[in-house]
């Protein structure tokens, strides 16, 4: 416990602290009136009330959406299932700036919807909010349809042998068995968006603004630290509140339900209603999921012969000082390094929190791991900066300090994997072993590890995942080297020419399909219990 | 089997913890006197030989943190001050330079051969804290496909983005978050005075178009870059750099004849980008070197194809490609370094009422 | 003394679940623990395992204080009452997993553990996956896992409890035997008195964390300490009464009992074979309430008109049909007067 602790400390509190701290206080005193006077300022007020409006209409709009396919993914068997499952997910962890312009190329000018119907959604909220469903789609299919499987249709069979209709028997049910489930994929959904960059910078254009992108304009274009200090404040008050509301949900979810086999529970579809629903949410993922992704690819081989990958291998002696190919590797390595950091501090972090006389502080360290993932990279970029600027910790110009952010991210993803199932595991077998003459260390080795085994590889794979994918603390933080790939992609789509956008896309079509291969993997050893995601 | 996986585990996880610790050696070797440091944004580029030329010659080896863009490297170099990452800050420009000077980032040094630099780049001339390396212009670049297929001339100065003809055609940048966006609204009252509010009306009776960044207007909106043309880009003027068409040439396969996009030589304002010995510098002689380096006629020669900018020094020859498909405007507009910091944020606020809201 | 427990106290949250405990068990000795749930019966044994720490007091194992040492240290066996077997490992790795924390070499762990599995009753098992174990061989693998390190002490927490009957009268002779051939000390505890009565050297009956009564089965069954062990043995015929000169004075009427009987306010137990039934005008009159088989004998349950109710021990043929009527005389023999 005193490791995970100790680097959240160090790598995440002190580094906010210090960067609102350097905000809040002139000459030495706090300056505690401006929170007042900047709360009070309307066009705050309007980014807080966008923000919020947003972020709740971005939630409901993907429940509904991707609702109907936790239900696929759980109930019905069909061919391809799990590659597509993988495939929903690549969206969730690329970074805004790649997939902003594919987006585009959905809801914008000469996309689909303007073919077809002469509609045009970008720079609209419309944009955004599809956009959101687009991202987070996977989060509602993993989290619902997760537990969905796991749910005995029995008692819905049961509910039916007793009068209630199809739609009654799933009301009356399932649904009252899912809602802890719905309410921790709602909450998760409404953090991301809450806490939305990307997609409201590029598809939202100069009109609209959440918190996080305000706080990213006031402290790095217009350098005004104290009013972001003060906007980092609210939006920790805010996803403070969001995870308190989620730890609460998240321990109902463990500890009422009884749970089956989530292998013995999908069926090959029966009857008309059910393929239609298999149809309408095959489509849905065709056109919402795979048509920005597949315009990607697309441009990425808009020159003949493979020639924007070819040229991602040539060095121009110039330009980035490698060949962007390069940036394949460095990513590569960061994001190894990066899930070493969060696998050893989530898992250390799960064990700690599943013991069984772990106490309320202990809990409240559960939601605390998930505040990284609501904080703005900017902040914790800027911090690192003047927080670890002193040894033993002067850390600034290591090539450590990206993995270590990237880590931040990746954690919570991994206590959130491993801890339902180390909770699973009967202390009484670590007893047994105990007895048997097996110390602590060995406990841990011979029980818990081959149970988490396979949570801890599904843990690990998305960890590298997301880090992979990672774009905001990594670009806020200097790098005396190569760049990581979706940096690589934002400074290659920052320069003219036809030869950086062949490449920008040709660079973001590996980043996808890495992404894809690390997720497919996951999803062959996907566990009955995989928690969260 | 499972076992080798964990001892692989356990392994990697030990690595990480000793290359960890490891790490704290590279601060060593940064402070040491044999290496410099340059602090830049994330534009910064140069070729490779002419950097090693200048390591070998001066016996300095050379360290790049490329820092986020152009404003986010300002900030952090001033958020470090008093404990720099560097020796050397290069990446400032004039909007952005009386913040740099203001808040004490650089101390005075003056390199050799500061003489050669054109004389009206040259500020600060009594204290010598930053010195000028390169300079930019931001101007509207049109799309010639569109202008000869619709047989009509392009714009090429302010007055004529207002006219009826170039209604809806034009795509700019947010002031508030982009560097060219914020460019155009300098250059506008550069050349309007107090009249840049009636202009910016205008132009927006005309239809302009506003977006957040330089990528979305550019790669996306307009019709005459690559990007765009995929992206079915629909507005044939944008505002962006006088180093576009150029680079829509050499960045391009095979390499079309002449540039598919064109500057509006009237529309220009001039960013000069300047760099200095940071304070508190830990090897202050290497960054004088090294600023002596950045104004040699190497690198200002090297520099244009690289960072897509023109060169500071009198003598310095500009690339064949820029004079061939970029014409560098005459009298592009510009403005003191003081004026802006003076009235940057009033400006920035009055433009996103009236063009925002 | 291999084990002793001298004043062992463990408190959850201020209540004793082990109150002041003081067992001894010596070497080659088979003792059980009987009592209800929650008597702290597997609270004792989690404390001798080092699973569990003491609040007070001490627990000594071949004379040394054990406070301090680890479970892993303290070279006692446990077998839980699900058994508990790894489930990712085989039959074999389970038998063999106490060998492997031992440092055993390969050879001498398969040499093992194929004798344990024999031992126990599954020769050739070792490969056999342990889902797909029946509870009568999960259990025989557990015994066989917790022998395998050869502990000094060998605990077993309701080992037969989840089989069904047969099979745990049959395992409960199994056990004696194999125990009485190995001399394996063991401590075992059970709610159940005939699981208990067969397997143990001595029995230790408990009741709310302290020692009710310890001794021979024999004598454990014969005179009961007290009021508690003997309903919880299953007697229901216990009433409170006063003992003047070989007679009792009870709600049922004056009974008989031995001469040597303690004198005073007593409990009376009368076992049901001492409730002979008679011609109603003949004795205590009561009413038969119901009739329960039980293999050898019948169990009759009687409602005498004033008193408690009563039960009798019946030959089969001579039961009477409920409802009945019948009259009830006491054999002094079958009255033991609690202490």
């Amino acid at each position: 416990m005193a490791g995970p602790v100790a680097f959240f400390a160090v790598f995440f509190a002190y580094p906010v602290a210090a960067i609102v701290a350097r905000g809040l206080k002139t000459d030495g005193t706090w300056q505690f009136g401006r929170i007042a006077d900047v709360v009070a300022r309307s066009d705050i007020r309007h980014v807080l009330w966008f923000t919020t409006w947003q972020a709740l209409a971005s939630t409901a709009l993907t429940l509904l959406v991707a609702l109907p396919a936790a239900y696929v993914f759980a109930r019905l068997d069909f061919p391809g299932k799990q590659v597509l499952r993988a495939v929903v997910t690549v969206p969730f962890v690329l970074p805004t700036v790649v997939v902003g312009t594919a987006f585009l190329a959905l809801v914008g000018r000469g996309g689909l919807l303007d073919a077809w119907w002469g509609v045009r959604l970008d720079t609209t909220v419309w944009a955004i909010l599809l956009a959101h469903v687009f991202f987070n789609y996977a989060v509602v299919v993993r989290t619902v349809g997760g537990l969905w499987a796991q749910l005995d249709p029995r008692q819905e069979e049961a509910a039916r042998m007793l009068g209630a209709s199809p739609l009654g028997a799933w009301r009356k049910v399932t649904l009252p068995a899912l809602a802890p489930a719905l309410a921790a994929g709602a909450l998760m959904v409404f953090l991301f968006t809450f806490t939305s960059f990307g997609v409201v910078q590029i598809l939202g254009g100069p009109t609209f603004s959440t918190l996080e992108v305000e706080i990213y304009r006031q402290t790095s274009e217009i350098f005004d630290l104290s009013t972001a200090a003060v906007l980092t404040l609210v939006q920790f008050v805010a996803v403070g509140a969001i995870l308190a509301v989620h730890a609460w949900t998240v321990r109902r979810r463990e500890s009422v339900l009884r749970l089956v086999d989530a292998s013995v529970t999908a069926r090959r579809p029966r009857g008309t209603g059910q393929w239609a629903v298999l149809a309408g949410v095959l489509v849905t993922i065709a056109v919402l999921l795979l048509l920005p992704l597949a315009v990607l690819v697309g441009r990425s081989l808009d020159a003949p012969g493979f020639g924007y990958y070819r040229a991602l291998t040539r060095d121009d002696g110039g330009t980035f000082l490698v060949a962007p190919l390069t940036a394949v590797t460095t990513s590569l390595e960061y994001a190894v390094a990066a899930t070493a950091i969060a696998v050893l501090i989530g898992s250390l972090a799960a064990a700690a929190l599943a013991r069984r006389d772990a106490g309320r502080l202990a809990r409240g360290f559960d939601a605390l791991l998930m505040l990284p993932l609501g904080v703005s990279a900017v902040t914790v970029g800027f911090g690192f900066l003047i927080a670890l600027d002193e040894p033993p910790l002067d850390l600034r110009q290591s090539w450590i300090l990206v993995p270590l952010a990237q880590a931040l991210v990746g954690a919570p993803f991994v206590v959130r994997t491993m801890l339902p199932v180390l909770r699973a595991v009967d202390g009484r077998l670590r007893e047994a072993a105990a007895v048997l003459g097996a110390s602590p260390w060995r406990v841990w080795w011979e029980v818990d590890l081959p149970m988490v085994r396979r949570a801890l590889l599904v843990a690990a794979g998305f960890a590298f995942a997301v880090s992979l994918g990672e774009f905001g603390a990594t670009v806020f933080i200097a790098r005396p080297d190569n760049p990581t790939l979706p940096v690589a992609v934002a400074r290659l789509l920052a320069r003219p020419g036809d030869l950086n956008y062949g490449q920008a896309m040709a660079l973001s079509t590996i980043l996808m399909v890495v992404c894809a291969v690390a997720l497919l993997v996951l999803e062959r050893l996907r566990t009955d219990r995989t928690g969260e995601f | 089997m499972h076992h080798k996986t964990l001892v692989a585990v356990a392994a990697g996880l030990g690595l990480v913890t000793l290359s960890a610790c490891g790490s704290t050696d590279d601060k060593g070797s940064a402070a040491d006197s044999k290496t410099v440091t340059l602090v830049s944004h994330d534009s910064w580029a140069v070729s490779k030989n002419v950097l090693s030329d200048f390591e070998k010659q001066s016996g300095y080896k050379v360290k790049v943190l490329k820092d986020g863009d152009a404003g986010q490297a300002v900030n952090k170099a001033i958020l470090t001050k008093d404990n720099p990452q560097g020796d050397v800050f290069f990446g400032v420009d004039n909007t952005l330079l009386s913040r740099a000077l203001d808040n004490g980032l650089f101390q005075s040094y003056e390199p050799k051969g500061s003489d050669q630099i054109v004389q009206k780049y040259r500020v600060d001339q009594d204290k010598h804290r930053v010195t000028p390396i390169d300079t930019g212009d931001i101007c509207v670049n049109y799309d010639k496909a569109y202008f000869s297929k619709h047989k009509l001339t392009p714009p090429q100065t302010f007055a004529d983005l207002v006219k009826p003809e170039y209604k809806n055609l034009l795509v700019t940048e947010n002031a508030a978050t982009s560097s060219p966006g914020l460019g155009f609204l300098l250059g506008s009252t550069a050349h309007f005075g107090d009249g840049w509010q009636d202009y910016w009306k205008k132009l927006e009776a005309n239809g302009v178009k506003v977006v957040d960044g330089w990528e979305q207007a550019y790669d996306e909106e307009f019709s005459g870059s690559a990007g765009g043309k995929k992206a079915h880009g629909d507005r044939p003027l944008v505002v962006s750099y006088a180093s576009s068409p150029p680079a829509e040439v050499i960045y391009a396969d095979p390499k079309p004849t002449t540039a598919p996009t064109g500057v509006a030589t009237g529309t220009c304002f001039r960013q000069v980008e300047y760099a200095g010995l940071l304070s508190n510098a830990r090897n202050s002689e290497g960054g004088k070197a090294l600023l002596d380096f950045l104004i040699s006629m190497e690198f200002q020669e090297d520099m244009p194809l690289n960072m897509f900018v023109y060169p500071v020094r009198e003598t310095a020859a500009v690339p064949t490609e820029f004079v061939k498909y970029g014409p560098q405007a005459k009298d592009p507009e510009t403005l003191p370094a003081d004026k802006i910091a003076a009235n940057r944020d009033q400006w920035v606020k009055s433009w996103t009422s009236l063009v925002l809201k | 003394m291999l084990l002793s427990l001298e004043v062992a106290t463990v408190r959850f949250g201020g209540r004793a679940v082990l109150d002041a405990v003081d067992l001894s068990v010596a070497e080659h000795e088979i003792v059980c623990v009987l009592g209800p749930s929650g008597s702290g019966k597997s609270t004792l044994l989690r404390a001798v395992a080092g699973l569990q720490p003491l609040s007070g007091g001490r627990i000594l194992l071949s004379g040394r204080d054990q406070s301090g040492v680890p479970a892993h240290k303290r070279g006692v066996g446990l077998m839980f009452q699900d058994h508990q077997l790894f489930p990712q490992r085989d039959v074999g790795a389970n038998v063999a997993f106490g060998l492997r924390m031992q440092e055993a070499s390969k050879a001498e762990q398969a040499t093992e553990v194929g004798e344990l599995l024999e031992m126990v009753g599954l020769p050739g098992a070792a490969r056999r996956a342990v889902a797909g174990l029946s509870g009568g061989e999960q259990q025989r693998v557990a015994l066989a896992r917790a022998l395998a390190p050869r502990p000094r002490l060998l605990m077993l927490d309701e080992p037969l409890g989840q089989l069904d009957r047969s099979l745990r009268e049959r395992l409960v002779v199994e056990l004696r035997e194999l125990f009485g051939r190995l001399g394996t000390t063991v401590l075992a505890v059970t709610h159940d008195q005939g699981e208990a009565f067969a397997l143990a050297d001595r029995v230790v009956v408990m009741r709310d964390g302290r020692i009710a009564q310890s001794g021979t089965p024999l004598e454990v069954w014969q005179r009961p300490a007290d009021e508690f062990v003997a309903r919880f043995l299953g007697f229901e015929n216990v009433v409170p009464a006063t003992v003047t000169d070989g007679a009792a004075v009870t709600p049922w009427g004056k009974l008989p009992v031995p001469e040597t009987a303690p004198q005073g306010t007593r409990t009376l137990l009368v076992r049901p074979a001492g409730v002979r039934l008679v011609p109603a005008p003949e004795g205590l009159r009561c009413t038969v309430t119901a009739r329960t088989f039980k293999g050898t004998h019948v169990a009759v349950h009687l409602r005498p008109e004033d008193g408690p109710r009563l039960e009798a021990a019946c030959a089969l043929r001579e039961a009477p049909e409920t409802g009945s009527e019948v009259g009830v005389e006491f054999d002094p023999t079958e009255i033991v007067v609690l202490g």
